[in-house]
């Protein structure tokens, strides 16, 4: 055990290394594109241009015309990018902000309760690591259907129980704090301890969780997507694209590159920019 | 004896309530999801057809009665019939299971074969640029998604260079594209768990008093550091199951690999419940017990857990 030293001055604030700030603009770029979608597109998802089918990108044999190509029925590929992006990203926002809310609010629960309520929570915690999200997501599909509210809806019981766990943690060293204890013996309601006083408290560290489910569930989504199971046509997301893609996978292989290219690179941007994050606002994470 | 029952008792029950509760969520989105009469006879069929039909398998009964009788033919392994094969779902599910044992378990060892000494190896090279290089590289490896990295390598070793087959699996070389998308995610965990592990076990007060009484560095590295390195990547093993799993479907699913992923995906497209209900047990049952058999190991590994009910926690 090393001892804890007390840092009266903060040390001087790091600059911020390369892959941090390449990380960091890429997914600036990515939450430009998803709100400016409908702007940058130069055509329609669903406009076909049956004369230029599975037309190269530029610098690969491609015109200007359309810069990443088109694909089997000669629909712009950078268009359907574009708002491809929208759309896993709006997916994945709404799905965070159901899994963050779910999972905070049963955590909180779980801390005011103790006793039989917690066992309980961790049971469904336990039930929860027996079946990969996946498959679950796979069998709630098979016997609800599809439709997006619900999809969405689905994909925010994603990494509830992360959240929940963090949650209930942070309640529970929160009501051994003075602040808490003081609140309620003054005579406030329970509700008002855990949502105007804890709440507050542990925001930064919840924010932080957020930022870990969030690619998780850009990743789960585009999974289901290209499944078929997913986003369903005539709206596109990533995983759509790639399993679009993968049919001309020898004729037309931009058609797979392209949104397979923006997963990776959004993937790792975000994981570099999330231990970015975790180092800043808490150390105590990593 | 007792220390033993009193350590695995409570995980064993734990891992039978998981199940149980597994088996209930079934039964539940299995009802919740429509009247098996209608979806089975079709919205044209006549009343006393559907009454008939209802009381024949006992869909007249109350709730309760309904879920106990359910219960009790998923302990005799009566899962029903596929409705698009018109086979058992139990024997559907079995005829596919050797297929995706035949990807999973090489991707595992290739697992543990690639990560641990790369994990091993970067930590004992901490901070120079082997280092740094193979972190950046697991950065990649655990970040991008199974499918992504399955059609890249088809874009590479098939289209481009025609060394694999791109799906299928009659051929021995068809192993070799799955098993890698499969295996390297799951490399790039545990090589990154490994490096962690080991880095804390070589700061360690016993490798210091291992290497002052003149052990040589090898030695010390391989009796004393590693073993102690390796006890938390064995409980990674039982999460990362889970991963796997679910890669495999989406595996399968690029490479059309006849296993029980793309069984699932079929089945769930055409709402073959009873198919879809024997994966899901079949899953958890996997996954449950071998959770419970990492947490066991971990007792055997590490005596010290043995005393303590450390699993609660």
């Amino acid at each position: 055990m090393k001892t804890a030293t007390v840092e009266t001055n903060r040390p001087p604030p790091r600059s911020v290394d390369l892959p941090t700030l390449l990380a960091g603009g890429w997914v600036l770029l990515m939450l430009f594109t998803a709100l400016a979608a409908p702007l940058m597109a130069p055509y329609e998802i669903t406009s076909i241009d049956l004369r230029h089918r599975l037309a190269p990108p530029v610098g690969f044999g491609g015109t200007m015309l359309h810069v990443l190509g088109t694909d089997d029925l000669g629909r712009d590929v950078a268009s359907r990018l574009f708002y491809s992006i929208r759309t896993s990203l709006l997916v994945a926002f709404g799905a965070t902000a159901i899994s963050v809310l779910v999972g905070t609010g049963i955590g909180f629960i779980a801390a005011y309760f103790r006793g039989l309520v917690e066992h309980a929570l961790l049971l469904m915690i336990d039930v929860q690591a027996s079946l990969p999200f996946l498959i679950v997501a796979l069998a709630m599909l098979a016997c609800f259907g599809n439709s997006l509210t619900l999809f969405v809806a689905l994909m925010g019981l994603y990494g509830w129980e992360r959240n929940a766990r963090l949650a209930r943690g942070l309640a529970i060293t929160a009501s051994a704090q003075g602040y808490a204890s003081a609140t309620r013996q003054l005579g406030a309601h329970p509700l008002r301890v855990y949502l105007r006083h804890i709440l507050p408290n542990s925001a930064a560290t919840l924010l932080v969780g957020a930022t870990v489910t969030f690619p998780e569930i850009v990743l789960v989504e585009s999974g289901l997507s290209f499944l078929g199971l997913g986003v369903q046509p005539p709206m596109t997301s990533l995983g759509v694209m790639v399993a679009a893609g993968r049919e001309y996978i020898t004729r037309a292989s931009w058609m797979l590159l392209a949104p397979s290219l923006v997963i990776v690179i959004t993937a790792v941007a975000v994981s570099v920019l999330g231990d970015w994050l975790r180092d800043k606002l808490d150390p105590t994470l990593k | 004896m007792s220390a033993v029952f009193r350590f695995a008792g409570p995980k064993v029950l734990r891992a039978g309530l998981s199940i149980l509760i597994v088996v209930t969520f079934t039964f539940v989105v299995l009802r919740a999801s429509g009247d098996p009469a209608l979806q089975i006879l079709g919205p044209s069929a006549r009343a006393p057809d559907l009454e008939a039909f209802r009381r024949h398998w006992g869909l007249d009964q109350p709730l309760y009665v309904q879920y106990v009788r359910y219960v009790l033919a998923a302990l005799h392994c009566d899962f029903g019939n596929s409705m698009l094969a018109g086979k058992p779902a139990l024997q559907l599910v079995f005829e596919r299971v050797p297929l995706t044992l035949a990807l999973m378990l090489p991707a595992l060892a290739l697992t543990m074969l690639i990560g641990i000494p790369v994990g091993a190896y970067a930590a004992m090279h901490r901070d120079t640029w082997v280092d740094r290089s193979v972190m950046m590289l697991t950065v990649f490896g655990f970040t991008v998604p199974s499918f992504v990295l399955g059609l890249l390598l088809i874009l590479i070793f098939s289209v481009t260079l025609g060394l694999f087959p791109s799906g299928g699996a009659d051929r021995p070389e068809s192993f070799v594209l799955p098993v890698l998308t499969l295996g390297l995610g799951g490399a790039a965990i545990i090589a990154r768990f490994t490096r962690s592990a080991m880095i804390e076990v070589l700061s360690q007060l016993y490798i210091v008093a291992a290497s002052a009484k003149g052990v040589t560095w090898r030695q010390v590295v391989r009796h004393h550091a590693f073993p102690n390195a390796i006890i938390p990547v064995l409980t990674l093993f039982g999460l990362m199951l889970g991963g796997q799993v679910a890669g495999a479907v989406l595996v399968e699913s690029v490479f059309g690999w006849p296993g029980i992923g793309q069984l699932l995906v079929v089945s769930v497209a055409n709402r073959d419940l009873a198919v879809v209900q024997v994966i899901l047990l079949l899953v958890a049952l996997t996954m449950t017990s071998a959770n419970l058999l990492m947490d066991l190991l971990y007792g055997v590994f590490d005596p010290r857990l043995r005393g303590t009910n450390s699993g609660s926690q």
